[in-house]
């Protein structure tokens, strides 16, 4: 899988390169600003494109910005955005338009670096990656009725969910068993009046209705 | 007041500066009484008219030239007496044809003719009468000397060496004492009087005082708010991003060197550990300072990351039509994220609910959670006090007002009104 980079941090830049080859990528273009990642992305048609939030020349939101371009006209490239803070309203942007094939995390995250890989792949493998405290601050301003019925074990369940987690990986963090997540995913479909019938999709819209990005 | 006051030990002592002054003074008035005399002098009006043009023209000029007697008089007082007569507040000193209307409608304006037409001449008065004793005094005193230089034929009853001439000459002694005393003290009571009259009345000056302290206040917040925000920036753009750096590379070394000795993995996984611990304790930290969300996107995004951390439920509602300065949205996220850390310190409760909203041009922010109650706002020892009270500080210092209801039991609200010019 190949991976461009946007970061104007060059010691950060040059770890993440590491990290992500470590992981399996082939970096083929590191880029410092959202004008060189654009064209990097033309040139290059990458798997994953991995983006600092905050780049020249203005330091606000221009990486967030980037990666809307490119989910629109390159709809093969994955994002990864990396942010020094979360501010859950880049997450909403990115999630309101594609809900596949984007990530949203931390710059911490990446010191831990098998996890990083791991969310790496899975967004440029059409997977979500989305940051615990994303999540968290996604639920502050949701906050609805129905998910108030969850019992924190469920709502925990959930937010890996939404994270872009697997059953397994969800059992895997919680230390429970595979049946006791299943358990709580079937109780949170029902406490949230997700019907059987649409079970294909349950996962998506549980998810989709705790960032409170549809309706709900 | 630069004037000796020691008149039993030197009772001389500033004198002569004070009678200078007098002096200058007297020129003055003599100035102002040419001009009102001035009319007269040339000629000597009978019809009424006449009289009634002789005397007002003169005395309007006067009074037109009421600004320029006030730096004149105010020349006089820096000058002659080192005494300094601060300036009115809004009143030019050179004030052109509408300006003068002005002078004279204003109360400062007011003041100042009456110091001209009344305090000044009686003071001009007092001060020909200071040269009056110095004259007399100093003749008197001299007696002898001028006994020895007249020709001896002049003298009346053979004067000279009487017990006549010595008592003149202890009188001259005397209004000597007099003449220097006199002239300190109406220094003083003229200086008073050009302090009441010609500056600011203490009114004025309070109210000048009160808006430049509010405005050196506002300056000093606002620069101690930029300060955080420099150094949120330094710490964002700079350390955070070499600490993160490390711990990539040390989360690296760590997953790709593989067969390492036992003691050199453990000392890895030490650093990782203690990188990435920094890396939390100074996000802590920058979220204390000024975090740069704020800045970036305002109250409502930077107070969902404080909501989000909370390890209890909190409902936040954010109505703001538009940003408010930086310096109170600053305050603001102080407030909401101090008073949460209160909820979750102090008051075992359930859940918190933040509203933010702006009222006609006032900041309005409550934070009330289902706790127990009983927090102390005046800064009693230890617990919530403290950080309510410092709340309430940092409150006053952008002129908000800070209340805090919490009865034993709960619920607590904590309420903080800021004023936010449109």
């Amino acid at each position: 899988m190949r991976a461009v980079i946007a970061e104007d941090s060059v010691l950060l830049r040059i770890g993440v390169v590491k990290v992500l080859e470590a992981a399996g990528f082939e970096v083929c273009a590191e880029t410092a600003d959202a004008h060189g990642l654009l064209a990097a992305v033309e040139e290059h048609r990458p798997d994953l494109a991995v983006i600092d939030v905050r780049m020249p020349p203005g330091f606000t939101d221009e990486g967030v910005r980037a990666a809307l371009v490119i989910r629109r006209q390159w709809p093969d490239t994955a994002v990864l955005l990396l942010s020094q803070y979360v501010e859950e309203r880049y997450a909403a942007d990115l999630l309101a338009s594609h809900t596949s094939g984007v990530g949203y995390l931390l710059k911490e995250r990446i010191a831990d670096v098998e996890e990083f890989a791991q969310s790496a792949r899975r967004v440029a493998g059409g997977g979500t990656a989305l940051d615990p405290q994303v999540v968290a601050q996604l639920l502050v301003r949701r906050h609805r009725d129905p998910l108030d019925r969850l019992t924190p074990r469920e709502r925990e369940v959930l937010e890996l969910m939404a994270g872009g987690r697997s059953n397994a990986g969800i059992a895997a963090e919680l230390v429970v068993s595979d049946s006791a997540v299943a358990k709580h995913i079937n109780s949170i479909f029902t406490k949230l009046d997700l019907p059987r019938a649409e079970a294909d999709h349950r996962r998506v819209l549980a998810v989709l209705r705790l960032l409170g990005v549809t309706g709900g | 007041m630069q004037i000796e006051t020691g008149p039993l030990r030197r009772p001389f002592a500033g004198a002569g500066r004070a009678t200078v002054f007098h002096c200058a003074g007297v020129a003055v008035q003599a100035g102002v009484v040419l001009v009102l005399a001035a009319p007269w002098i040339y000629f000597v009006p009978t019809a009424l008219w006449a009289v009634a043009v002789a005397a007002v023209v003169p005395a309007a000029g006067v009074v037109l030239a009421g600004p320029l007697l006030t730096r004149v008089q105010r020349a006089r007082f820096r000058d002659r007496l080192g005494v300094r007569v601060p300036a009115p507040v809004g009143l030019a000193e050179r004030p052109g044809p509408r300006g003068l209307r002005r002078w004279l409608g204003s109360a400062p304006g007011r003041r100042q003719l009456r110091y001209h037409l009344l305090a000044a001449p009686l003071c001009a008065l007092g001060g020909l009468l200071v040269a009056a004793l110095w004259a007399a005094g100093a003749a008197s005193a001299t007696v002898y000397v001028w006994l020895w230089v007249t020709p001896w034929q002049w003298w009346v009853h053979d004067a000279g060496y009487t017990a006549e001439a010595a008592y003149v000459t202890v009188a001259g002694a005397a209004l000597l004492y007099a003449a220097a005393w006199l002239a300190k003290a109406l220094a003083r009571r003229d200086a008073r009087a050009a302090r009441a009259l010609l500056g600011p009345s203490r009114e004025e000056e309070l109210t000048r005082r009160v808006a430049d302290l509010a405005e050196s206040r506002a300056a000093v917040v606002d620069a101690a708010d930029a300060e955080r925000r420099r150094i949120e920036r330094d710490l964002h753009d700079g350390v955070q991003q070499r600490l993160v750096a490390l711990a990539v590379n040390l989360g690296l070394a760590r997953a790709t060197l593989g067969e390492l000795p036992a003691d050199v993995r453990t000392v890895l996984d030490e650093a990782h550990r203690e990188a990435k611990e920094a890396i939390a304790e100074l996000n802590d930290l920058v979220r204390g300072l000024h975090p740069a969300v704020l800045e970036d996107r305002g109250l409502d995004a930077a107070l969902s990351g404080v909501a989000a951390r909370l390890p209890v439920p909190v409902r936040l509602a954010v109505r703001l039509a538009r940003r408010p300065s930086p310096t109170v949205e600053a305050v603001a996220y102080f407030v909401v994220s101090e008073a949460l850390t209160n909820v979750v310190k102090h008051a075992r409760a359930s859940r918190a609910e933040v509203t933010v909203e702006e009222r006609a041009g006032t900041l309005v922010v409550a934070v009330s959670d289902d706790g127990v109650g009983g927090a102390d706002a005046s800064g009693g020892s230890g617990g919530s006090g403290t950080g309510l009270a410092g709340l309430a500080k940092r409150v006053a210092s952008v002129d908000g007002v800070f209340s805090c209801r919490s009865p034993v039991g709960g619920p607590t609200v904590v309420t903080v009104e800021l004023p936010c010019v449109p």
